[in-house]
């Protein structure tokens, strides 16, 4: 049932570029990267029970470059659990941020770095619209199913059990320490897979895509669409950018809605969209069944 | 050799300034295991708040007082309002100050613009002091020393009064606390106005040096940050240690390689972490 969801769901995206016009296919490039993105801050934040503020500092980093930063970040930040990773984190990517900015020999600092260019694969421009949507759609589909698939092995099992009792995980032998720092560094991959894609984009980088709003609208995403689901980045992801694309157009002050957002749903939804609906259709599916 | 001891005054200007706004994000975390992203908020909506007190009362010591109770009362109504109910669930917390710290920094930016408002320094602190043929600014000196009062009216009041004990009982074990009838509840939002007052009063009393911009919170609160780590959670003498230390290696960074001073910045905390998760005066509990 679940799957055949996915798969209409799949289908739609993919006659997508049939029926709509190109602002529309633009608009929906964009939410597939920051889906990719979301899903992979679920990873921390959903199955591995470790809230990251500095998911952003993977995203536009070339892929390797990232995985490597990931490993170290990764191995400074896992020394603490909880608030504190959430704060070394935060340290981390605002002193990314700040490099950014400030190197200004390597990032050009505030201007960012214009002129970049879409790669090619087999020959095939990606210049237009739907070409690229299809390209992104094709990665996203990789990322989510490798995702899903990464959540659903033993080793997924085994993070779930990390993120709810780390200290029996450690009794049964587990390495707990471990068993994080590979799914940081995995999210940390997806992560800088998403930052490529938004540079490809975009064609362009500024050190703005380090800061910690960047960050906090991936972490939006996965929370407002429900941690811990597979659903749920990509939801969160899709209200995320159209909160931003459409109401952005008519509210200048998209930080402050950024924050009213935030501080409604923390209060107002804290599980989320995904198992919000969910916890509704059993309900409703309970009632049907009792009414004849 | 002028330029090495204006840099270090600098430096130890800059740790004051830390301490101020770190010691009470400190004291915060551990106590009530917040980890306050509005921090940073609160020393740069003291800073606007305290601008826009001495366009009335041309006082800078007197802005820093109103400016800290006006933050004060604001940090007391998020404590109550927003982070009360969420109490037990820290990621949530921790979202809802993200959220108002985004709210605040947008709001400053309506209110008081986006460029850069300096504050005057006082003028009977404008002329520098003269040792021995080296000039010293003295407004510089001045805010080393309201820091160090400042550490020991903490010091004394965390040691020596019958608050401080309950608040050091509060960090230490929260449920024995309760336990023995410590009214924690209101210990909260007591240490939340504390903290908040003392990152406004900061953020003033940093104004002449700084002065008040847009982006002055995401500036500080890393720092703040780091400085907790460095020093340890709820240690008031880790957050003054760390605050020198951090001021010290952020002045002379930017000073000697100012492409890299925010790596090199990173470094201690990295080197302390690596060996010492805890932080060099944090306790193993928190």
């Amino acid at each position: 049932m679940r799957r055949f969801g996915w798969i209409v769901f799949t289908a739609g995206l993919i006659c997508l570029p049939a029926v709509a016009g190109e602002f529309y296919i633009n608009l929906a490039s964009q939410i597939l990267v920051a889906a990719i993105f979301a899903a992979s801050l679920n990873l921390l934040v959903g199955y591995g029970g470790l809230p990251s503020l500095g998911h952003a500092i993977t995203a536009p980093v070339a892929l390797l470059a990232t995985t490597l930063i990931a490993c170290a970040f990764g191995w400074i930040s896992l020394r603490a659990t909880g608030l504190g990773f959430l704060m070394i984190t935060l340290a981390l990517s605002q002193v990314l941020w700040g490099t950014a900015y400030r190197w200004v020999s390597v990032t050009d600092g505030d201007n960012g770095l214009r002129g970049l260019t879409r790669p090619a694969p087999f020959g095939i421009g990606l210049e237009g619209a739907t070409s690229f949507y299809y390209f992104a759609l094709a990665i996203s589909i990789a990322a989510i199913g490798l995702m899903a698939m990464f959540v659903a092995s033993p080793f997924g099992a085994a993070l779930r059990g990390t993120r709810d009792q780390p200290r029996r995980m450690s009794a049964l032998g587990h390495d707990v320490w471990f068993l994080r720092w590979i799914t940081f560094v995995y999210a940390g991959f997806w992560g800088a897979v998403s930052g490529l894609l938004f540079v490809y984009y975009n064609k362009y980088i500024h050190p703005a895509s380090f800061s910690i709003t960047a960050s906090a609208e991936g972490l939006l995403a996965v929370i407002a669409g429900g941690a811990g689901t597979l659903a749920g980045p990509v939801v969160g992801a899709t209200i995320v950018m159209l909160l931003k694309n459409y109401v952005s157009a008519y509210v200048v002050r998209w930080n402050m809605l950024l924050g009213f957002v935030f501080v409604f749903i923390v209060i107002f939804m804290p599980e989320g969209v995904v198992p919000g609906l969910r916890r509704l259709a059993i309900k409703l599916r309970k009632a049907l069944a009792r009414s004849p | 050799m002028h330029y090495w001891i204006i840099q270090t005054l600098n430096s130890l200007a800059l740790g004051g300034l830390l301490f101020l706004l770190a010691a009470g994000f400190s004291l915060i975390f551990g106590l009530m295991r917040i980890a306050n992203l509005t921090h940073g908020s609160m020393y740069m909506l003291g800073a606007y708040v305290g601008v826009s007190v001495l366009k009335v009362v041309p006082n800078l010591w007197l802005a820093a007082l109103i400016g800290g109770a006006v933050i004060a009362f604001f940090g007391g109504i998020v404590e109550r309002l927003l982070l009360r109910p969420l109490s037990g669930n820290a990621l949530g917390q921790v979202l809802v100050t993200l959220g108002i710290s985004f709210i605040v920094a947008d709001l400053c930016l309506m209110v008081w613009g986006g460029d850069p408002i300096p504050v005057p320094t006082p003028t009977s602190l404008q002329q520098p002091i003269r040792v021995g043929g080296v000039v010293f600014p003295t407004y510089r000196l001045v805010v080393l020393a309201i820091a160090i009062g400042t550490a020991i009216a903490l010091y004394l009041l965390m040691e020596r009064t019958r608050l401080g004990a309950m608040i050091r009982a509060g960090v230490d074990d929260m449920q024995m606390a309760r336990a023995v009838g410590i009214p924690v509840s209101r210990l909260f939002t007591t240490v939340f106005c504390l903290g908040a007052a003392l990152a406004a009063a900061g953020g003033i009393i940093g104004g002449p040096i700084m002065s008040a911009y847009p982006g002055l919170d995401a500036d500080m609160l890393p720092l703040a940050l780091i400085v907790v780590m460095l020093g340890g959670v709820g240690s008031l003498l880790g957050a003054f240690v760390g605050s020198f230390i951090i001021g010290a290696v952020y002045t002379f960074g930017t000073a000697l390689l100012p492409d890299l001073a925010y790596v090199i910045l990173f470094l201690p905390m990295i080197f302390v972490i690596a060996f010492r998760p805890r932080g060099l005066f944090g306790r193993a509990s928190v």
